[in-house]
């Protein structure tokens, strides 16, 4: 299939569920309650976009969103480097880190609110800490992968520990880095709406939040739109980068 | 600490004294070489044969010193080898190029690691890529080369940083047989000129003569030098004509007298260790 006829197939799939919610939302008050009206929900996003008060919301979101990713990335990244080259450290907390990896971390949400309070820091706080183990294990699974004989020829070549790092390491891991990266934008946004949902004076998980408690199932979806239109393209231009970055691997 | 000198002025190119090596392999100690004494001159191509799984590129990683014998010591021009040589040239068997860096990049990367200017690393670099025979294909990626070009682009960042020993593990093993003797030729062409000593190991005896001053047969394990063979044939050489003449087949028969025990003693040892490890596994 060429990528025009593969297009328009997307594009005919899309409008027909649309359409289908449409039909259903007009004949039926369930579907109305449950998940809106299409028309609605667009009439929902122009008041929001027109009195402004979207982009106060999505302007917390994306700062909690943007601090805790930095943050956790960063970390996440520097910790897997660390342990990497220290193996005493890594027989140290390689038991410790696999504990927490497998508990929940939204289950921290409320003690992150109790220290940091319902403001911005408990929610970056919370992306940075499901950040932080996407990145390290991505980071350290992609410094596994150095393959030993390229260590070997980097030693006999003189490299010292900076140059290995510089010349080896991070490009040898650069696909699996550039993928935690990727994945990890996505979670952050989740993070940050999921601990505005537990309790928050503004961004769009509070939105959402709030017109659920108020039984308004067009601006719930309005604020899913909002998402969407802003996580989607994120994405793509991260897809890019990667694949620009790694253009060397060929096909 | 410097190795007593012999009664020539020049210490030799790379000396093995005593020589023992272990592997831990499944709990079992197993000693892979023991007593191994070997002396290369300066200068001299010296190939190294024997059985399969008999340690020679385990030898080359001990000279290079990228692993530490067990006991005994390895001396390059006379030093005690007690870390990695970064003066000496390793070519190993499967091509470890950057796939990341174009064959430029990857060529220039020894020169740039020693902190070489950029503009003489280049211009080094590119004087090699087409001493290989590789002009035009600076700005390749490894993945776009055929396997015999990717062996010349190893050939070529082994020479670039021109080191005075050369450390060769199997390096054609992978190519096939026409491409094998192209390479093997223009090795000769560059060793003709350049006059380093070069190790190299093969498993392949017709191409330990056709290349070779001395060949150097190894016993099966625990390995140690079972005969060493000077090969008087006439240089310059073309591999494939040398492979015609008599001396070169009265050679190969008298190595290959050497060989054939180890070989069959290797051969048994593979097949205990595989039964060992059914053994195990039960």
């Amino acid at each position: 299939m060429t990528t025009t006829a593969k297009r328009i197939w997307q594009v005919m799939v899309v409008a027909s569920l649309l359409g289908a919610w449409a039909i259903a939302a007009s004949q039926s008050l369930i579907v109305r309650d449950v998940v809106g009206d299409p028309f609605a929900v667009v009439t929902q996003l122009f008041r929001l976009v027109g009195s402004g008060e979207i982009f106060r919301h999505l302007a917390v979101t994306v700062e909690e969103a943007v601090i805790g990713f930095s943050i956790g990335a960063v970390l996440g990244a520097a910790v897997a480097f660390v342990l990497t080259f220290v193996p005493f450290l890594r027989r140290l907390f390689d038991p410790l880190i696999g504990i927490i990896a497998v508990v929940p971390r939204i289950v921290l949400a409320p003690v992150f609110m109790v220290w940091f309070g319902l403001g911005i820091s408990s929610k970056a706080a919370m992306v940075a800490t499901i950040v932080f183990f996407i990145v390290y294990f991505n980071v350290d699974a992609g410094l596994r992968s150095v393959s030993g004989l390229l260590i070997d020829r980097a030693r006999i070549m003189g490299a010292d520990k900076f140059a290995m790092t510089r010349e080896i390491y991070i490009p040898a891991s650069v696909v699996w880095i550039l993928s935690g990266l990727r994945v990890s934008v996505g979670f952050a946004f989740l993070g940050a709406i999921v601990a505005e949902y537990l309790g928050a004076n503004a961004g769009i998980g509070s939105l959402i939040a709030t017109a659920q408690s108020l039984n308004d199932p067009n601006a719930v979806m309005a604020g899913l739109v909002v998402v969407l239109v802003v996580v989607v393209p994120l994405d793509r231009v991260l897809t890019v980068i990667e694949a620009r970055t790694t253009a060397w691997r060929g096909t | 600490m410097r190795a007593p000198e012999s009664a020539s002025h020049k210490p030799p190119a790379v000396e093995l004294r005593d020589i023992c090596h272990r592997f831990a392999q499944g709990g079992r100690d197993l000693p892979v070489i023991e007593g191994l004494n070997l002396s290369v001159k300066e200068g001299e191509f010296l190939s190294i044969v024997g059985p399969s799984g008999c340690g020679k590129s385990t030898l080359l990683r001990l000279i290079s010193g990228l692993s530490p014998p067990t006991s005994g010591a390895a001396y390059v021009n006379g030093e005690h080898v007690d870390r990695v040589r970064t003066d000496v040239g390793y070519m190993f068997q499967t091509d470890a190029l950057l796939p990341w860096r174009t064959v430029l990049d990857n060529v220039a990367l020894p020169l740039k690691l020693q902190k070489v200017r950029r503009q003489d690393r280049e211009r080094r670099a590119r004087e090699w890529i087409a001493t290989v025979g590789l002009r035009g294909f600076e700005n390749s990626f490894p993945h776009q080369l055929s396997g015999g070009m990717r062996k010349r682009v190893s050939l070529a960042c082994t020479m670039v940083a021109t080191p005075n020993i050369i450390l060769m593990d199997e390096p054609f093993s992978a190519l096939d047989v026409q491409t094998r003797s192209l390479m093997e030729n223009e090795l000769m062409a560059i060793w003709q000129r350049e006059r380093k000593t070069v190790l190299f190991v093969t498993h392949d005896l017709e191409e330990a003569i056709a290349l070779s001053d001395r060949v150097v047969v190894l016993s099966a394990r625990p390995t140690k030098v079972k005969a060493v063979r000077t090969i008087d044939l006439a240089r310059p050489r073309n591999v494939l004509d040398v492979r015609s003449e008599l001396s070169f087949h009265q050679l190969y028969t008298q190595l290959w007298e050497d060989m054939r025990e180890e070989v069959l003693s290797g051969y048994e040892q593979e097949r205990a260790a595989a039964r060992m490890q059914g053994a195990d596994k039960q």
